[in-house]
């Protein structure tokens, strides 16, 4: 179908979500209460903000994945090249790989991996 | 013979011969639009029949077994429950973020279904990147995790979502490396070529080692991005109630529960089609006659009867090993997955080079 499928795709996707949504709405009759609105922990009052800090170390892997993810999409390329090429491309991604395990030393070193 | 690219060439033929092209091209887009929501539900209603089948079996229990015969009906059942609560919006939360989110995980999952051939010459969009759209489009669910963890304002939905985003982006790079290894061997990012190139032998077994190694790494790498037991922490029901979605409740919990049930789909058809060779019958070697026997089966029962295999291995991990905690999970992409994909790549494309596959 080419590239209109994904057109196609994404107005399905909408509408189905978006009648299953509607039909739910049109088919019951809301009621009112005052607890029904507070977030659900078990059942005990919620204690303070929810929106607050959070442990570093999420963020300290979400940095480390940045590395690797743009050295994964400069992979792609050059893993349709690398048979014809030859040994070349096997001589070129060693060192690209080398460079990058370095830094991930050093991540490792400074205790980046480790979880607090 | 009986196909599905038959009957969508027959469609073609008669629409193109009953109006004019504005109008076939319309009717063709209505007719996959639909065709792909019905297979959608059909494969929700499925994947939890038998997910809990499967668990009831794995436990020595009957499961489901009172709507329909043997319970078949209890999803659908089950659907019509959810379609008649209420979807409750928390009072403290994002309410634009938290309605967006369902909606965003159902338009990553039925983009997903693009790229993928369910049988012979069956494929709505055979783009030349097909293997990169998947992993590209695969990325944007952590969104739509976040958000719904983010927008609920409670702490065990935040708590959730950020583990599940932790994971998500780790385990997506021994994913992304393990797919290379077969875009190093086919030299292509078509999925019908990736086919096409396992006519005489699935990469499993041609690629020898390296090849398994990179098939269970992947394995490894979608159970958890798809946050199934044991790498479930982004729902572990027994700490968070049930994680990023606890404040979800009716038609928009059922939307996050459907996209979390085709993505499972997704990626193990991905996984069919790059390792076990997607709809290619069983082919070894030289022997013609087993091959012809093997031709005899359509194509669309080898893809189908592929990717049910690995859908029911995942299930099955969920009732062998228990769950992970949250610094074992990344120790083990960071320390030993993402080592041993990496310097398995380089084995697989000395292999490559060297052409020491059949």
């Amino acid at each position: 179908m080419g590239a209109s499928s994904l057109i196609v795709l994404i107005i399905a996707a909408i509408a189905f979500s978006g009648i299953a949504i509607l039909v739910s709405k049109l088919v019951l009759k809301p009621t009112t209460n005052k607890q029904k609105g507070e977030p659900y922990e078990c059942g005990i009052p919620t204690q303070g903000k929810t929106w607050t800090q959070l442990n570093v170390g999420y963020y300290l892997f979400a940095l480390i994945f940045l590395i690797f993810d743009v050295e994964l999409v400069f992979l792609f390329p050059w893993a349709v090249v690398a048979k014809g090429m030859g040994w070349i491309a096997l001589v070129e991604i060693v060192i690209f790989f080398f460079i990058l395990f370095m830094g991930f030393l050093y991540a490792h070193k400074k205790g980046a991996l480790k979880w607090m | 013979m009986w196909s599905f690219s038959n009957i969508a060439n027959s469609i073609h033929e008669w629409l193109s011969n009953n109006f004019n092209p504005t109008w076939t091209i319309i009717i063709e887009m209505v007719i996959a639009g639909v065709a792909v929501i019905s297979l959608f539900a059909l494969l929700g209603l499925v994947l939890v029949i038998m997910e809990r089948k499967v668990s009831a079996w794995m436990q020595i229990r009957l499961g489901p077994n009172r709507v329909g015969p043997k319970g078949m009906f209890q999803s659908l059942a089950d659907t019509l429950k959810l379609l008649v609560k209420e979807g409750l919006t928390p009072g403290g939360a994002d309410k634009f973020l938290f309605n967006l989110a369902p909606f965003i995980a159902m338009i990553v999952a039925m983009l997903l279904m693009a790229p993928i051939a369910f049988a012979k010459d069956f494929q709505l969009w055979d783009l030349n990147i097909g293997v990169l759209f998947v992993s590209a489009v695969s990325s944007i669910m952590v969104i739509s995790i976040l958000m719904a963890g983010w927008a609920s304002n409670n702490k065990y939905s935040l708590m959730g979502a950020m583990r599940s985003g932790a994971q998500i982006v780790s385990y997506e790079l021994s994913a992304g490396l393990s797919i290379l290894a077969v875009v190093v061997m086919t030299g292509s990012l078509q999925v019908s070529e990736i086919i096409e190139s396992q006519r005489n032998g699935w990469w499993i077994f041609k690629g020898h080692l390296p090849m398994l190694i990179a098939f269970v790494t992947f394995i490894i790498a979608v159970t958890a991005e798809t946050n199934r037991a044991p790498f479930d922490l982004a729902e572990a029901e027994s700490e968070l109630t049930a994680g990023f979605h606890t404040e979800y409740s009716g038609m928009k919990f059922a939307l996050f529960f459907l996209a979390e049930y085709v993505n499972v789909f997704i990626v193990c058809a991905i996984g069919a089609t790059l390792f076990l060779g997607g709809w290619m019958p069983f082919h070894i070697g030289k022997w013609e006659g087993f091959n012809h026997v093997m031709d005899y089966i359509p194509s669309s029962i080898w893809f189908f009867g592929k990717t049910f295999f690995l859908i029911f291995l995942i299930m099955w991990f969920r009732w062998t090993f228990p769950r992970l905690r949250i610094d074992q999970l990344l120790n083990l992409e960071w320390k030993y997955l993402l080592p041993i994909s990496m310097i398995n790549l380089l084995i697989v494309t000395a292999m490559a080079i060297l052409g020491w596959h059949f």
